[in-house]
């Protein structure tokens, strides 16, 4: 849990963060989204004290920051961030075990923790354990910078717009990796981007920021009914927001009892999948298979097209 | 590959260019130089006077191959091969000079190299240099490559094959005071770059740091920069005179207003501004994002200058101290004008009587020092930056 109170960063006259207050809850993921100057950066960076605060506090799992010198404080919360930042001169190992190292870890520990880091970013550890960062493609790089940052088992994650050099394709899997990784550990994730569909993928809860003030805190289906302000209707976009609320929810969620009939789609895909399914092949009804393959209820055309409209 | 037209009959550019220049001064300028003694001016001999006709026919033979491969063969080996034939040609041809023009037990007398065995070891020089780059020899190697010349040089000095050359005569003079001021040599140039090195390295990191510190500094080493040896060490020279006359314990230091101590100081002057520049080049090149990553992970800062900043900045550093290296090894001849030793001592007592071979013997190992050094220094960078990218 993380507890942002009246959190205020000042240079000299210019308010870069105004009296910011956010809670976010443990396990989750909050994206903060905004355009670039909005403050999104200062805000992420200040709760690891990369930057102090001007007033207000930042409370993690019940301690105020400030009682701890910022380096051992930074060593407890993962970071990571855009451009991966390895060091250049060290393994992928050597690189995954910095903090490990930094607290101490002995070396069996540090050795097993960063083998099963690479096998769950799905680098094989006998191949790429040894290489160097520049040996390695863009997004493998991108990989294992956030098995780094998740190399001490934080309990916290700060990600700074982690996945903004990466092109479309590796981006949407990279994102979906990292939303398994996250159940997996449930580690709590704060994720700055500028990338509203990225906030949407990710966030549990999403922070939009304009001019150092947060405008709505709200869970993105919030965001696209009621939006508070103007800005965020202009960021979401008003064209496709019957289509972005549809990819907000999965087919598991909205199937409906019934008898299985027509084609199968996974309980995991989303509505607006699953819609685009329905018209492509001219169908009016699915059946919702779990991961084990067996029915779980049905999803109309109807059903479905209800989940586009706000309630 | 340079050539002036292609096909089978290609001629090799740097070849024709060397071939021309070694022929043209084989033609108009002599080989060996004849002195009564080592100050009056020498007068030329013709090989063809000193040695049997086919002896120098096939000395001239030797180079003319030597030419046709520099101009025509493409295999670098083959190139590097017929230059290092040719310069032990050279060397035998100019040893074997000095051993007939030297009447048995004769000291007076002087036999020098002329202008045309300079220009031809120059060019086989050359053509040796370009060879090994086409060869695009790694670190390892080219250390090899030195190291072995140095044994050869050193085995055909110690064979005295070349003894009866006036060089070696100076030598024969003043071996005692050759090794004393080699190593003389080697004090000023290497304990001025260590100096320079342990201050100009933290000023360089605090430059880095802050960095409104950076125009000053830099401004103030560049003007050191500009100020000429000779200038340098006279300026320096009054104040360390001061000191020592005023603190006698000073002078217990071996520190005076002449000698060494001044040299020192000169020339660890001249070396601050190339490490200290390096080193803010250096620092500001390590990538932000692997810095940033590193104080967000929880590394201190002391942690982040020597694990991160100072491993990735130090190819560009160590460049630094490879340019004030070989700079202070030329530069400490003229430190022999304020009585601080080295091999000045013999280049300016040589100009004193113009004696040119006294000039040469300091000269000649100032050249081999400093490139000596050029090539392990280049070699150490090149290695570093395979293993820190």
């Amino acid at each position: 849990m993380i507890e942002i109170e009246n959190l205020t960063k000042q240079y000299g006259s210019a308010t870069v963060v105004d009296r910011v207050s956010i809670s976010v809850p443990r396990g989750s993921i909050t994206v903060i989204v905004g355009t670039s100057g909005s403050g999104k950066s200062t805000l992420l960076r200040m709760i690891n004290r990369l930057v102090e605060p001007t007033s207000g506090r930042v409370v993690i799992n019940g301690i105020d920051t400030t009682t701890e010198p910022p380096h051992l404080l930074r060593r407890g919360i993962g970071y990571a961030i855009q451009g991966h930042g390895l060091f250049p001169h060290r393994t992928v190992a050597e690189n995954i075990a910095t903090v490990p190292r930094l607290l101490g870890w002995n070396g069996a520990r540090i050795q097993g923790r960063v083998r099963e880091l690479l096998n769950i970013f799905q680098l094989d550890p006998g191949a790429y354990a040894a290489k160097f960062p520049h040996q390695l493609s863009g997004g493998q790089q991108q990989r294992v910078g956030v098995a780094r940052a998740f190399a001490a088992e934080p309990a916290v994650l700060l990600m700074d717009e982690p996945f903004g050099a990466l092109d479309p394709i590796i981006r949407a899997k990279a994102q979906d990796d990292l939303r398994d990784i996250q159940r997996r550990f449930g580690t709590t994730i704060v994720l700055v981007t500028h990338d509203i569909d990225e906030a949407f993928r990710l966030g549990d809860r999403v922070a939009v920021m304009s001019q150092g003030r947060v405008l709505q805190y709200d869970r993105p289906a919030a965001l696209l009914i009621c939006p508070s302000d103007p800005f965020i209707s202009r960021l979401t976009g008003t064209g496709d927001r019957a289509m972005k609320l549809l990819s907000l929810t999965t087919a598991g969620e909205a199937a409906e009892a019934g008898p299985a009939e027509g084609a199968t789609v996974p309980a995991s895909a989303t509505l607006r999948d699953v819609l685009s399914d329905l018209l492509w092949s001219g169908a009016a009804v699915v059946t919702v298979i779990d991961a084990a393959g067996t029915p779980c209820g049905r999803l109309t055309l109807a059903g479905i097209l209800a989940h586009g409209r706000p309630r | 590959m340079r050539t002036i037209w292609g096909g089978r009959h290609a001629i090799d550019r740097l070849g024709a260019l060397l071939s021309l220049v070694g022929l043209a001064a084989l033609i108009t300028l002599p080989f060996v130089v004849f002195k009564a003694n080592r100050i009056v001016p020498g007068s030329p001999r013709s090989l063809f006077l000193l040695f049997p006709l086919w002896e120098v026919l096939a000395f001239y033979g030797v180079l003319a191959l030597v030419a046709a491969t520099a101009l025509r063969s493409v295999s670098a080996r083959v190139r590097l091969a017929a230059a290092l034939i040719g310069i032990a040609a050279v060397t035998l041809a100019i040893g074997a000079a000095g051993d007939v023009l030297t009447p048995l037990g004769n000291k007076v007398v002087r036999v020098s190299p002329g202008a045309s065995f300079w220009v031809l070891l120059i060019c086989l020089g050359l053509l040796a240099t370009d060879a090994i780059t086409r060869l695009r020899p790694g670190p390892a190697v080219r250390v090899l490559f030195l190291v072995l010349f140095a044994a050869v040089v050193g085995a055909v000095l110690a064979s005295g094959l070349l003894d009866h050359l006036s060089v070696m005569r100076e030598y024969d003079v003043n071996a005692s005071r050759f090794a004393e001021e080699a190593r003389q040599h080697v004090f000023l140039a290497l304990g001025s770059v260590s100096a320079a090195v342990l201050i100009a390295v933290p000023l360089g990191i605090l430059c880095h740091r802050v960095p409104r510190l950076r125009a000053g500094t830099l401004g103030a080493l560049n003007l050191i920069q500009t100020i000429p040896s000779i200038a340098l060490f006279g300026i320096l020279m009054a104040p360390l005179g001061a000191l020592a006359a005023a603190a006698p314990f000073v002078t217990d230091m071996g520190i005076r207003g002449i000698g060494a101590a001044p040299a020192v100081l000169a020339l660890f002057l001249y070396s601050l501004l190339p490490v200290v520049a390096n080193t803010i080049v250096g620092l500001g090149r390590v990538s932000p994002a692997a810095v940033d990553a590193a104080r967000g992970m929880g590394l201190t800062n002391w942690q982040i200058l020597t694990d991160i900043e100072l491993i990735l900045a130090f190819p560009v550093i160590l460049t630094g101290i490879r340019i004030v290296l070989v700079q202070n090894i030329g530069l400490a001849t003229v430190a022999a004008l304020i009585g601080a030793g080295g091999f000045g001592v013999f280049v300016f007592q040589g100009i004193n009587q113009t004696a040119i071979d006294l000039v040469l013997l300091g000269a000649l190992p100032i050249v081999a020092l400093g490139f000596s050094c050029a090539v392990l220094l280049d070699a150490l960078v090149e290695t570093i930056n395979r293993t820190v990218r």
